[in-house]
């Protein structure tokens, strides 16, 4: 089968949770118990208070665009899909910021604004691994 | 911290023999080229080195073998192209301890030939969270930072466009520049796009190069063959590698850090400066920092560059060299604006001498303004 995008690799232990979540299309986010903050990407320590005593909690999907850019070449390697292409940087409403590709949008940068609201869209690549991707937010899917 | 300001001076500077595309040399062979040139620059011979300071693919061990030196004094930190500035700071606290006597800080990269490379590095996190996006290559990074600063303060691609004409301008006055056709604003807003908000003359360029930097305590200094160009103040940090983890994408609190921390040792104001090195990768880079260094207001730093204040007559000459956007950027392209420093507070620089500069600023960045390093140098105490 021919992948349009690199797998994630190497996976890491301690973001298996992660990358299990999102097989079952939920985006999970790590989360510290003793200062309640979730972050992102997963690590065994908790980046704002130190702690060790994570939990894995579901994210909303939700969240806003934090910046963007607009790949007119392949600009990634092993990464194929047909530019023009929105590279995304995601702010969940969680709080915690994660990289993803911007879809379902004009590839143009008069069609795209900083902190618009996006929702997430899963995409399945293989039996083990799909990827979050993001869409601008449907008006009536919100809900708040 | 006060005990090393002015303690070592910079003596020798130099390019590899050659700067540019040089697919007849090894990343190494560059290396050994601004090694040699250096230190001859500062009138010592290589059996005087006893320090190697280098980051990339080849470890100070490597280059003291390749040398045929034995130093007892390493450091090998690598936290992306402001390395070699952080390692003047490494070399002056070495050299004022007394840990080595003379300090070699090399960088050769076969930036664009790819000779004598390897491709191994960790790709762990990038691997898992931003390779599957199609990330990869600067510029899909720090057009964040852009489109982010864009976005809070209504900077426009003009403005930004403005920070390759000024630089350009300077490089046509640069014999080693690899760019040296004077170029317009229209003309970066008509080159070919890359990725949004960049267009190929937003982008550093892509070359081959070697550059290296020799120091030694500031008594002996008084020996070498060149006036000596003393570090009157430095400062490091970093402050994070996944461009998520960046507090604000706007202001780099590593620049910051590490400039508050440079002007205190130093004893100098902002108004104090008299030439300026910034490490430009890309046109929104430069102004970004003069907004975390404090010599300009947030979202007012490519103000410098639009009104004139940068370019060659102007009141703050900025990248004199020509810069990572016009006169040469291997990859890891801090070792570069130390050595126009250098040369400019020594009074070498022909047609492109600043007159009078007494105080030079030198910042750098490691990654997407994720380290940085920053110098204030000068020709006298």
């Amino acid at each position: 089968m021919d992948l349009e995008r690199p797998l994630p690799h190497p996976i890491t232990p301690e973001a298996r949770p992660y990358w299990e979540g999102l097989r079952e299309h939920r985006l999970m986010l790590p989360r510290c118990l003793d200062c309640g903050r979730a972050f992102f990407y997963p690590r065994i320590a908790c980046p704002y208070c130190h702690s060790r005593q994570i939990v894995w909690t579901q994210a909303s999907g939700r969240g806003r665009l934090h910046a963007f850019e607009i790949a007119y070449q392949p600009m990634g390697r092993a990464f194929t899909v047909k530019p023009p292409y929105v590279l995304a940087m995601i702010e969940l409403e969680e709080g915690p910021r994660m990289m993803s590709n911007l879809i379902n949008v004009e590839p143009d940068p008069r069609a795209i604004r900083c902190d618009m609201p996006v929702e997430v869209v899963f995409e399945r690549l293989t039996d083990e691994i799909t990827l979050p991707l993001f869409q601008p937010a449907r008006p009536a899917g919100g809900g708040r | 911290m006060k005990a090393l300001s002015n303690a070592a001076c910079i003596v020798g500077v130099d390019e590899s023999d050659e700067i540019g595309t040089l697919p007849h040399k090894s990343q190494l062979s560059l290396h050994l080229e601004a090694v040699t040139n250096a230190v001859r620059d500062a009138g010592l011979r290589m059996a005087d080195v006893d320090g190697i300071f280098t980051a990339g693919q080849h470890s100070p061990a490597l280059l003291g073998e390749a040398l045929g030196i034995t130093p007892r004094y390493v450091d090998g930190t690598s936290v992306g192209g402001c390395s070699f500035i952080i390692m003047v700071e490494h070399a002056v606290a070495a050299l004022h301890h007394g840990l080595c006597d003379v300090a070699v800080i090399s960088h050769g990269e076969s930036g664009r030939s790819g000779v004598g490379v390897s491709p191994r590095r960790d790709l762990s996190l990038s691997g898992q969270y931003e390779a599957p996006f199609g990330f990869g290559g600067a510029p899909t990074y720090f057009g964040m930072i852009t489109t982010r600063h864009m976005h809070e303060y209504g900077t426009t691609l003009e403005q930004w466009a403005q920070v390759a004409v000024s630089t350009r301008a300077w490089a046509c006055l640069n014999p080693k520049a690899a760019r040296r056709e004077p170029i317009t604003g229209a003309d970066v807003l008509a080159s070919r796009p890359v990725c949004y908000p960049f267009n190929v003359l937003n982008i550093c360029l892509v070359t081959d190069a070697g550059g290296a930097v020799v120091l030694t305590r500031a008594d002996r200094a008084q020996d070498c063959a060149r006036p000596p160009v003393y570090v009157r103040g430095m400062g490091e940090a970093t402050e994070h590698v996944m461009l998520t983890q960046m507090k604000r994408l706007t202001f780099s609190e590593a620049t910051r850090i590490s400039g508050a921390r440079a002007f205190a040792m130093a004893g100098v104001t902002h108004e104090d400066i008299d030439h300026v090195m910034l490490y430009d990768a890309f046109t929104s880079g430069p102004p970004i920092m003069l907004e975390s260094l404090g010599l300009a207001r947030p979202g007012e730093g490519v103000h410098f560059f639009e009104e004139g204040r940068s370019t060659p007559g102007g009141s703050l000459p900025i990248n004199t060299n020509g810069g990572g956007l016009s006169y040469t950027h291997s990859g890891m392209y801090g070792i570069f604006p130390i050595i126009e420093a250098t040369r400019q507070l020594r009074g070498e620089c022909g047609a492109r001498q600043v007159p009078d500069v007494r105080l030079s600023l030198v910042n750098g960045m490691g990654g997407m303004l994720s380290a940085a390093g920053t110098l204030v140098l000068s020709n006298d105490r």
